[in-house]
C-alpha cells in the first residue's frame, strides 16, 4: 500500500506578536484542509510536532486538537528537537501503515518569540550534552561551528563557501511569500556580519522564528485525487551520539547518511534522480554537509558545489529553493512539516517563481540537534 | 561532589561523581570496564560494550591532539562575565575525547587542529563553592 499527501497548508513565518501557537496552526489547517478538498470528519487522527519548552502552555497538543475542532479525534505530540516536525510525519505514515488509521493530520507549529532574552539564552546553554560539554559554555552556534572547523581543515572548504550558502536561501527567501527575510543579501554583506562562534557569523545562522504547516496524509485507497497526490515512498530515520565527544568525526551527520541510505532503498531511487530537495540548513556548514551526507556530491566536495551553483534551480537539485531555514526562518516544530509542503508544492508544479522545473523526485532532510536525530523523506509524484 | 565540576553544573548527581574529586586532586580520570575493559573518556559507569555495572577510574595523562576548536562571542546564561573564549576538543592519547577551554599558552593565530597539547585540570579560585574545569594548553604547561 501507498502511503500519499493530499493536502498541504503553510503560514507565514516570522515574528508573529499577532498570534497564539493555536491560531498559527490554524492558519495552515485551514488551507491543508481546502487543498485537499475535505471536511474535518474525513480525519482520523492528528500528531503535532512542536517543542514543548518554548510554549508557556504546556502540552500543547491539546490546545491545538482543540483549537482545530477536532476532539474527540486522537491526536499526540512528537518531539525530536528541530526534527519533530518529520518525526511527525513518520509517525503518521506508521499509523496509516499499520491499518490503525487512514488519514492523519500532521501539525507542526512553534511559537519561539514569547520568551525573554534571558530565557533564550538559558535555553542555548544546555542544547550540547549537559553533564560533559555545556559545562563549559557550548552553545548550539558553536557546535556546528567546530565541524565548519573540521571541515575547512580537511577539505579545503572557505568561509565564502559557507556564506555562498547563505547568498543563494536569501536570493530564493526573496520570492517565497511565507518566507521571515525576503531580501536578497550580498557575499560582502554576509562577510561583514559579527561572528557567533568562529567561523560562523549572523549570516550562517537561521533565525528563531513563529510559524505552522500542516499536511494531510492519507492510505492509497482514501486518495481523493489521484491527479495531485504526491507519494510519500521513503521514510528513513536514523540517531547519533548526543555528544560531540562520541562521534566518529564532525564533518557529515552519520544519522543523515544512515537515514538517506534507507529513504532511497525504500523508495528504489538514486541520489542522482532527486530534483528538488530540503535540507535541514540551520547553519550554511549544515547545508553543505547535506550535499554530502545526502549523496549529491561525494565527502568534502560540498564547499565546491555550492561555489558552482549546482544547487541551484537550473543546477543538479535545486535545493532550499522557499529561502531554507536561513531565510524562511526556523519555527523547530513547524520546519520538517514546511519542508514536506515545499516538496509537495514543487512536485505539483505549483511553486511559481521557485519552481524547479520538471520535479517529479523531491526530498526532505531534517535534523534535529547536531544530528542527534536525522529522518529523510522521499517524495513522488507519479 | 558532581556539582563542582564546570562553571555551571546542570546535572549534580551521576554514578560518576568522584570524577570530580579527583579532579580537585589534579587527576583526570576516565572510566575502564571491570569485566571486559572497555576504557573511555570521559568516565561512564555502565559498560556499553558488555553492560556491566562495574567500573574503576583510570587515570589519562591529558596529552592528546586538538581536534577541533571554535571562540565563542555569544555566550549562554552563566558564562557572559567571560566576555569571548574559546571551547577545544581534544583527542586523548588514551583514547577517548574531551571538551575544554582553551587555555592562556596558546594564541588564536597559533591554533592548528592536529597540533599536540595538554589538559591541564584547574581550579576557580574566585568562585565559592569549589569550581573545577580544565584547560588545553601547549604541552609542558601546567
Ligand atoms: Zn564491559
Amino acid at each position: 500500500m501507498r502511503i500519499g499527501v493530499i493536502g498541504v497548508g503553510h503560514g507565514r513565518f516570522g515574528r508573529r506578536s499577532d498570534a497564539t501557537v493555536q491560531e498559527l496552526a490554524f492558519e495552515a489547517y485551514r488551507l491543508a484542509l481546502e487543498d485537499a478538498a475535505i471536511e474535518p470528519d474525513a480525519i482520523d487522527a492528528s500528531v503535532v510536532a512542536a517543542v514543548p519548552e518554548y510554549h508557556k502552555q504546556r502540552s500543547v497538543a491539546g490546545v491545538v486538537q482543540e483549537y482545530l475542532n477536532l476532539n474527540p479525534r486522537p491526536t499526540w505530540l512528537t518531539e525530536v528537537a528541530c526534527a519533530s516536525g518529520s518525526a511527525a510525519i513518520r509517525t503518521a505514515w506508521m499509523a496509516i501503515a499499520s491499518g490503525l488509521h487512514e488519514v492523519v493530520l500532521v501539525v507542526g507549529c512553534q511559537k519561539m518569540t514569547e520568551l525573554e532574552t534571558a530565557e533564550i539564552l538559558a535555553l542555548m546553554g544546555r542544547v550540547g550534552e549537559v553533564q560533559w560539554e555545556s559545562v563549559f559554555g557550548t552553545t548550539f552556534p558553536s557546535y556546528y561551528a567546530m565541524f565548519a572547523n573540521r571541515h575547512m581543515h580537511l577539505y579545503g572548504t572557505t568561509r565564502d563557501n559557507l556564506l555562498e550558502v547563505a547568498v543563494k536561501n536569501h536570493h530564493y527567501g526573496a520570492l517565497n511569500p511565507k518566507a521571515m527575510f525576503r531580501k536578497e543579501i550580498t557575499l560582502d554583506k554576509a562577510r561583514a556580519s559579527d561572528s557567533v562562534a568562529s567561523p560562523l557569523c549572523v549570516y550562517d545562522c537561521c533565525a528563531n522564528a513563529d510559524g505552522a504547516a500542516c499536511l494531510v496524509l492519507a492510505a492509497e485507497h482514501r486518495v481523493n485525487n489521484r491527479d495531485r497526490v504526491v507519494w510519500l515512498d521513503g521514510v528513513g530515520a536514523a540517531s547519533s551520539s548526543m555528544s560531540v565527544l562520541r562521534r566518529p568525526d564532525l564533518v557529515g551527520l552519520p544519522s543523515a547518511e544512515e537515514a538517506a541510505a534507507q529513504a532511497y532503498r525504500q523508495a528504489r531511487v538514486t541520489a542522482a534522480e532527486v530534483r528538488v530537495a530540503e535540507v535541514h540548513d540551520c547553519f550554511t556548514i549544515a547545508e553543505i554537509m547535506a550535499y554530502e551526507d545526502l549523496g549529491f556530491c561525494a565527502k568534502g566536495q560540498g564547499g565546491a558545489y555550492i561555489n558552482e551553483r549546482r544547487s541551484y534551480i537550473g543546477g543538479e537539485v535545486a535545493v532550499n529553493v522557499d529561502g531554507g531555514l536561513k531565510a524562511k526562518g526556523h519555527p523547530i516544530g513547524a520546519t520538517g512539516v514546511s519542508m514536506a509542503t515545499e516538496i509537495v508544492t514543487q512536485l505539483r508544479g505549483d511553486a511559481g517563481e521557485r519552481q524547479a522545473p520538471g520535479a517529479d523526485i523531491g526530498l526532505t532532510h531534517n535534523v534535529g540537534g547536531i544530528g542527534q536525530y536525522s529522518f529523510v523523506h522521499l517524495f513522488r509524484r507519479d | 561532589m558532581f556539582s563542582w565540576f564546570g562553571k555551571v553544573s546542570f546535572v549534580p548527581y551521576t554514578k560518576v561523581s568522584d570524577f570530580a574529586v579527583h579532579l580537585r586532586e589534579g587527576r583526570l580520570m576516565g572510566s575502564e570496564c571491570s569485566k571486559c575493559g572497555f576504557a573511555t573518556f570521559p568516565p561512564r559507569a555502565d559498560c556499553p560494550e558488555c553492560r556491566s555495572a562495574d567500573f574503576t577510574y583510570r587515570q589519562v595523562s591529558g596529552r592528546g591532539t586538538l581536534f577541533t576548536w571554535s571562540r565563542i562571542d555569544a555566550a549562554p546564561t552563566g558564562f557572559e562575565d567571560l566576555g569571548t573564549y574559546t571551547v577545544a576538543v581534544v583527542d586523548l592519547e588514551e583514547g577517548g575525547r574531551l571538551l575544554g577551554w582553551l587555555g592562556d599558552s596558546i594564541a588564536e593565530s597559533d591554533i592548528q587542529i592536529g597540533m599536540s597539547v595538554q589538559v591541564v585540570p584547574r581550579i576557580f579560585e574566585e568562585i565559592e563553592p569549589i569550581k573545577l574545569y580544565y584547560t588545553v594548553e601547549a604541552p609542558a604547561v601546567d
